[in-house]
């Protein structure tokens, strides 16, 4: 243990902590913008400076670690003053219109500004302003940019895509898409993992929340909305719901008083993914396709896009099968369309996710018969909805869980987990060991893909399942750089395995780039498990048992893997 | 009334010649790798400050010249805008009254010239190009990146044996470098910027002297390959050692009796004793590095035996023959290269120069070492000759001053012209023609003839020590692809057109340093590795210690102090002496760990693999 002295209260810590962690434990948290936990610890926003007793120069809490005997004042004179300088430099390159930055009130800037009492700037404005094309998924606002490098540090070492980049030396330094490349070239997966880390409004996503209002203004549009697994997990967070409070039903509950004209659950398309990639590997399996190399399941898009540029030669390893979101755009504007009986290009699709690159996997085409479309008109994430929900003035407490719509009701606590690191590959074994077996496996058989540990998130959990006589060798990964260092292992021959599901964000969608954002804190575990927890307390636990996916296959398209499903719900992936 | 003063300078000429200083300094210690566009730009302002405002094209030109650079950095520019540029400063430094104005236009100039390329990106793109990282400028300039800042931290904590073994991770020859390394590291320390730059070699000898003996570490399980290094010299041994690590059982063959090339034959023992370079190589062959001695290539084997016998080959065979003055009477007794002179005495074999005169054309190190050990071999009177001045020579300027405190004679701006020869064919002396130095071309001083009549400098023996070739003629017959006197290897140090042969350092470099081959070492011994379809890492479980938290209060840089000149000159023992362990801490204090503070925490700092 280390003894140590901070604003004159001595405290006792464990040796290699920093000054601020050990601050933080005694209860003095220590202002801080660019630091982030085991991320981004370089010491360059000089926000959390402290005194140190006997030096001059101030010396940076986040970096430093505690030495046997140390006198330090977090909040001295020296300490504000240098520290409300440096705020006040930043701000003066930082284009302070709060009111319309989609992270008011959210912002680590604004807190830390506010909380010093910066009224006045001393200093002249300087803003950045670099072109960017607004219609990208991904937005970069450089008259935001604090050149904090959280951004950069994510993309290079959780997500190891190298995406973002320092630009320039002296004044002009910058950051910018890296290798002079435009962000629409660079190998970007879309996973959102920057615009989370962001201390402040320079990244954000692209805002289609207008879009959404103006197709329920439209009356000859049927506005048909679908919220997947994960967003009931996180959109209570800024709505001041407890976890328990925050369910699927209160959004949906939304979405029609918003005037949407049907609500339906992901969870069940989910459900269908199940159905048609459950079948689809027992198919590829047993014809010995995966002898080689495993399949990969496919209904994470930030994957897809990884896949396709890093690895473009395993992407025949992918299942066809498209997901949830999709599928479910096609089951709207095909077997819905018939139900309500309209033509397909009256119904207007839109999906709440939890998820950057949805608003570009939306992007791919559907045709059905005469209609030729997408299957999602129009991609909303958790925090729009969240925008969505405020601006209608709806207070959170006066939601009431209401059902989805019919035909398409029904969800299983399999399809619920999708939403977690895991959730995919338990789904499926659920399902396969049926299909094997023509009987159910305890629900819980096959907990063992779950992230394992009980504070963090794994980077790779692997298991092996014995159905009969046969082993199936799966592993589940979440972490783009984690999903690199799995995917090179794959190409060595080091690990073997059939059945590999892949999430592009850590933690899975629960932890996507669309979800609420919580300065420094990592949501994700939590949030899983509140979806286990729906699961556990599920009516049905099995895909192959949603009555209403029965009884769509029944009506429309006849069997997993039919000729219309193959034409609606599946798609041939190709690398670029 | 009085009619003059004495004017004594007030307190703004004093602060301000201070800071003049610290910008010196400053520059000297300028990071590489910055926008060279922005660097322009403030180097302009610089020099339109310096302007006194009398005349049109230095007041105005010079800040119009600003602008326009300014609009480049901003996007704002056009490719016209360069031509614009470029006419302006053209017409400033034709047009400007005194060199304030035609020397800041031409130093715009020199960059439009000579990194076009950057402003045509700049504005093409509209934004900067140079993404080069600002690394930690010890490391980028040390040729074999070896981790300084790392292992200043262990010698400052008192922790030598484990400085040696981080060392090793980049640089299997801690105590050479710490004797003898260029140090091109000191250069750019950032040091520079508060006082001066840390003696980064200085700190290495410490770690070498107080470390004793340090195990190498355990080498990979064996792959069952085997390479073939040719040539026992600094960069041949790094890389057998590297590769042995690796688990490659490596086989270095030597043509000369002991190991270490020019560091045992080239450079005396004064500068490098023998028996530390000894420390080196054992460690070296403590890893199972296998060694055949006195097998000449092309004349006891051939690449072909050795591509045969051997998964991959290196050759390493460094520069070790003389270039020629091309004067008649050269093969007289009495003439030797410098490569030659120092080789005998490297092999013990001495020769007794009592009383003699000796001369030695030159002004490189290799021309340092042979006066200094001609002297210490007795020589009566010893002189170097050389054809421009004493600024202009190559040798390190420590390496110059020791020789000049040992009584060594320096004869400059005198070029060799004709050698006298007696009737027995024995030299008698030179004839050099005196120079005057000239015109600055392509950065160096010219010289050319003063038109005075020769002088006559009779000497007993001459050396000549004008620089090294490499004996490529084996090579060139078996197919290896030479040009201009050097091995042709690609930068992976593989040969193009014979797979599973590379080279590296001097052979394939050109004369260079012992930093550099063993930098080509580590190159090589990686592209061997992967080519023999291994991805093998070298790597250093040693903890850095972090960071002290210091002020950095100006402080002087501790040099070593050298034995008595009239001592030293009698006997072929270590010239340097090492820093007491007090010293050491000091100096070692004095790094600003670049590798924690700045950019090196985020990026380009600490390797701690290849």
């Amino acid at each position: 243990m280390v003894n140590i002295t901070i604003d004159n209260k001595k405290i006792s810590v464990e040796e290699n902590t920093t000054i601020m962690e050990a601050a933080a434990k005694n209860g003095i948290p220590i202002p801080k913008l660019c630091y982030l936990k085991g991320i981004n610890e370089i010491a360059a926003c000089r926000v959390c400076v402290v005194e140190l007793e006997g030096k001059e120069k101030l010396i940076t809490s986040c970096n430093t670690v505690v030495e046997e005997g140390m006198v330090l004042y977090t909040n001295s004179p020296k300490v504000r003053k240098h520290r409300k300088t440096t705020v006040e430099l930043l701000l003066s390159q930082h284009d302070c219109s709060c009111v319309t930055c989609s992270r008011s009130g959210n912002c680590s800037l604004q807190k830390v500004a506010n909380d010093l009492n910066i009224i006045d700037i001393p200093y002249k404005q300087e803003i950045e302003r670099q072109p960017w094309n607004k219609e990208f998924p991904l937005i970069r606002d450089s008259s935001k940019c604090i050149k904090c490098m959280r951004c950069v540090q994510v993309c290079d070492k959780v997500q190891g895509l190298n995406v973002w980049d320092v630009e320039g030396t002296g004044s002009r330094t910058t950051v910018n898409v890296a290798g002079q490349k435009s962000i629409e070239e660079a190998d970007c997966s879309l996973c959102g993992q920057c615009i989370t880390h962001c201390p402040v409004g320079a990244l954000r996503v692209r805002d289609d929340t207008e879009k959404v209002w103006n197709a329920i203004a439209d009356k000859d549009k049927i506005v048909v909305v679908q919220v997947a697994p994960a967003v009931r997990a996180a959109w209570g967070e800024e709505l001041g719901l407890k976890p328990e409070e925050a369910t699927v039903g209160k959004i949906l509950d939304a979405l029609k008083r918003m005037g949407a004209d049907y609500v339906f659950d992901t969870t069940f398309s989910a459900d269908l993914t199940i159905m048609e990639e459950g079948n689809e590997f027992i198919k590829r399996f047993t014809n010995g396709e995966l002898k080689e190399r495993p399949m990969f399941t496919s209904c994470c898009p930030g994957w897809i896009r990884f896949i396709k540029s890093q690895f473009p030669h395993m992407v025949k390893q992918l299942s066809t099968a498209k997901s949830p979101q999709q599928m479910f755009g096609a089951v709207m504007k095909t077997y819905f369309a018939k139900k309500i009986d309209v033509s397909p290009d009256k119904i207007y699709t839109v999906s709440v996710m939890p998820c950057v690159s949805k608003k570009g996997e939306r992007e791919m085409e559907l045709f059905y018969e005469e209609y030729a479309g997408h299957d999602i008109d129009a991609v909303i994430t958790t925090r729009e909805l969240i925008k969505m929900i405020r601006s209608a003035h709806i207070s959170p407490d006066t939601l009431t869980d209401i059902e989805s719509d019919r035909p398409m009701q029904q969800g299983s606590g399999a399809g619920v987990i999708f939403g977690v690191t895991g959730g995919v590959m338990e789904a499926a074994l659920r399902s396969a060991y049926y299909l094997v077996k023509k009987e159910n496996p305890p629900a819980d058989a096959f907990k063992s893909v779950r992230n394992s540990t009980t504070e963090g998130i794994d980077g790779v959990v692997e298991a092996d399942f014995q159905i009969d006589d046969i082993t199936v060798r799966t592993a589940v990964v979440s972490g783009l750089g984690n999903t690199r260092a799995l995917l090179k292992k794959i190409e060595r021959g080091e690990v073997h395995y059939d059945f590999v599901e892949v999430m592009a964000c850590p933690g899975g969608c629960v932890g996507g780039g669309g979800q609420p954002i919580h300065d420094g804190e990592e949501l994700a575990f939590e949030r899983g498990k509140n979806l286990y927890y729906l699961d556990e307390n599920a009516n049905i636990r099995f895909s192959h048992e949603n009555q209403d996916i029965i009884e769509m296959y029944d009506e429309f398209f006849e069997a997993p893997m039919s000729h219309k499903a193959h034409m609606l719900l599946h798609t041939e992936h190709e690398a670029h | 009334m009085s009619r003059l003063e004495i004017i004594s300078p007030n307190r703004t000429r004093i602060v301000m010649e201070g800071l003049y200083k610290d910008l010196e300094r400053r520059i000297e210690s300028s990071p590489p790798g910055l926008c060279p566009v922005e660097m322009s730009k403030a180097f302009l302002e610089l020099c339109h400050a310096q302007t006194c405002g009398k005349c049109v094209p230095c007041r105005i030109g010079l800040g119009q010249l600003g602008h326009f650079i300014e609009d480049v950095l901003e996007g704002n520019a056009t490719m016209e805008t360069l031509d614009i540029m470029e006419e302006t400063a053209l017409s400033i430094m034709e047009s400007a009254d005194c060199a304030i104005g035609y020397e800041a236009a031409n130093m715009v100039y020199k960059g439009l010239i000579g990194y076009r390329d950057d402003y045509e990106q700049h504005i093409r793109n509209g934004r900067c190009t140079c993404t080069y990282h600002q690394p930690v400028p010890c490391m980028a300039t040390c040729p074999a990146q070896v981790d300084i800042p790392g292992y200043i931290a262990l010698v400052r904590e008192g922790r030598y044996a484990d400085a040696i073994r981080l060392i090793r991770k980049d640089n299997p020859f801690p105590t050479t470098c710490g004797f003898i390394c260029e140090h091109p590291c000191e250069a750019r320390c950032r040091r520079n910027m508060v006082d001066d730059a840390v003696n980064i070699r200085g700190l290495k000898r410490v770690a070498a002297d107080f470390a004793g003996e340090v195990e190498p570490p355990k080498c990979a399980p064996s792959t069952g390959k085997k390479v073939a290094v040719l040539g026992g010299g600094p960069g041949g041994l790094s890389a057998a050692y590297y590769l042995q690590l690796m688990g490659h059982q490596t086989t270095v063959f030597e043509m000369l009796p002991e190991l270490g090339g020019m560091l045992r034959y080239g450079i005396p023992n004064y500068r490098l004793p023998k028996n530390r370079l000894d420390e080196d190589i054992n460690s070296i062959l403590k890893t199972g590095v296998e060694v055949k001695h006195g097998l000449k290539i092309g004349k006891d084997i051939t690449i072909k035996d050795l591509r045969d016998q051997y998964d991959a080959v290196l050759i390493t065979i460094g520069a070790s023959t003389d270039k020629k003055l091309g004067l008649e009477g050269e093969n007289a007794d009495g003439i030797l290269s410098a490569v030659q002179f120092l080789r005998n005495v490297g092999k013990n074999e001495i020769m007794d120069l009592t009383g003699k005169e000796v001369a030695v054309i030159g002004g490189g190190n290799v021309s340092m070492d042979a006066v200094r050990t001609a002297k210490r071999l007795g020589a009566k009177k010893v002189s170097i000759v050389y054809r421009r001045r004493v600024d202009d020579m190559t040798a390190l300027r420590g390496e110059i001053d020791g020789a000049v405190a040992e009584g060594i004679e320096l004869q400059t701006l005198k070029a060799p012209a004709a050698i006298d020869v007696d009737e027995n064919n024995h030299v008698k002396g030179i004839y050099v023609t005196p120079q005057m130095i000239s015109e600055i071309r392509d950065g160096r001083a010219s010289v050319k003839p003063t038109g005075e009549k020769d002088i006559y400098i009779p000497c007993d023996v001459l050396i000549v020590a004008i620089g090294q070739n490499i004996e490529t003629r084996h090579f060139e017959e078996s197919g290896v692809q030479v040009s201009r006197g050097k091995i042709v290897a690609t930068s992976t140090g593989a040969l193009a057109n014979m797979p599973g042969v590379f080279a590296g350092g001097d052979c394939a470099s050109g004369p260079a340093s012992v930093i550099k081959a063993i930098a080509a070492a580590k190159v090589t011994a990686a592209n061997i590795d992967e080519y023999l379809g291994y991805r093998h890492e070298i790597s250093c479980e040693v903890e850095i210690p972090e960071p002290r938290l210091d002020d950095h209060k100006p402080c002087g840089r501790v040099n070593l102090t050298e034995r008595e000149a009239c001592e030293r000159v009698c006997d072929f023992e270590g010239v340097e002496n090492c820093m007491t362990e007090n010293e050491a801490k000091q100096e070692a204090g004095r790094c600003l760990r670049c590798d924690h503070f700045g950019y090196g925490i985020f990026k380009g700092g600490r390797e701690t693999l290849w």
